[in-house]
């Protein structure tokens, strides 16, 4: 939930990548990370598997700017992808203030995609929030590979609610501060609206 | 929806502070920081230095978190208190509602110390977070006249 401190006028958010194993949370962060001034971010803290999969989330605190005379620090986080973390995922979405879900482009990952947003839609739900209340963007990753689905037929699919749709490289860093920047303009928002 | 934002206002902030100052010179810690069960940190005192506090504070509620759901699988609420010793520092953590009281201390300091002052200020804290709690905006809120030029202009 969104925090505000008017002491160090400073106003909190947290924002979750969510999606299938392997479709590229972590490389958003990543990408936010190597390409974002060290005054404005913090550390990457990656509680990863030995083999570089998540296995708890990624956490780092990004400073964006002042918006009325307050600093906006948004706490991006990633989930574990891979199905059999679901308990992690359900403990992170706490107090989200927006989600990303990333979709992986790719033909066969199409099943992956669908039942994470089905898991989304659910988890949301045990924690008491309801997607198509919570400021949310759909990204559409991995444009850049060969068997890709078409955007029209990917939005069709995983789009709910008309949110914002991106397309993304977030190796390459095609589309992720779009998908950054369309998920904080939904939680500021929000936030405007009390 | 996503939950109602908490305000933490000025005089808040200090008073929480101030308790927290107290508790640190009482445990003979070397921090003591208040955390919100979702990581974000509320406030801090002590020989905060180079400690990075914004990731330790996400990592106590991630911790607190995992346990928590370790404890609902087992059919306890939650562990109300974790305590993590290492050769020189150690960490204990108490689960005051929604809050966490997270304190850092070395060998100046025990273990038992620590959890019995923790313990004496739990009630104080939780009381003061529950009004923090049903605070809301004044009419006169500062985020009612953000415009959309305004959070354009953090990305320009």
């Amino acid at each position: 939930m969104t925090f505000i401190n008017y002491a160090s006028r400073e106003i909190n958010c947290k924002i979750v990548y969510y999606g299938p194993g392997l479709c590229g949370k972590t490389t958003n962060l990543q990408y936010i990370f190597d390409s974002t001034a060290p005054q404005a971010r913090g550390k990457l803290i990656s509680l990863a598997t030995e083999t570089d999969r998540t296995l708890f989330f990624d956490f780092m605190p990004l400073e964006l700017g002042t918006v009325r005379g307050f600093k906006t620090r948004f706490h991006l986080y990633t989930v574990p992808g891979q199905v059999f973390y679901d308990a992690s995922r359900k403990l992170i979405l706490k107090g989200v203030d927006g989600v990303v879900f990333v979709a992986d482009s790719q033909e066969e990952r199409m099943d992956a995609n669908i039942e994470s947003l089905y898991n989304l839609e659910e988890n949301l739900q045990s924690q008491g929030y309801d997607l198509m209340k919570i400021p949310y963007v759909l990204q559409l990753n991995k444009r850049d590979l060969g068997n890709i689905v078409a955007v029209e037929d990917l939005a069709a699919e995983l789009q709910r609610k008309g949110e914002p749709v991106v397309e993304a490289v977030a190796a390459t860093g095609a589309g992720v501060f779009d998908t950054l920047k369309a998920v904080a303009k939904q939680v500021l928002t929000e936030l405007r609206r009390g | 929806m996503a939950d109602k934002a908490i305000l933490l206002r000025e005089q808040q902030y200090h008073q929480i502070k101030a308790v927290l100052a107290r508790l640190r010179m009482d445990s003979s810690a070397k921090v003591v920081f208040l955390v919100d069960k979702d990581g974000q940190e509320i406030a801090s005192q002590g020989e905060v230095g180079n400690l990075d506090t914004t990731s330790l504070a996400s990592l106590a509620a991630g911790n607190v978190a995992a346990t928590g759901g370790m404890a609902q699988l087992i059919g306890e609420k939650e562990f109300p208190t974790l305590s993590h010793e290492g050769e020189k520092e150690s960490i204990h953590i108490s689960v005051i509602g929604r809050l966490l009281l997270v304190i850092v201390f070395d060998e100046r300091s025990s273990l038992g110390l620590v959890k019995l002052r923790s313990k004496q200020v739990s009630h104080q804290l939780a009381t003061m977070f529950d009004e923090i709690a049903a605070g809301d905006f004044d009419d006169d809120s500062p985020f009612a006249g953000i415009t959309d030029e305004d959070i354009d202009s953090l990305f320009s």
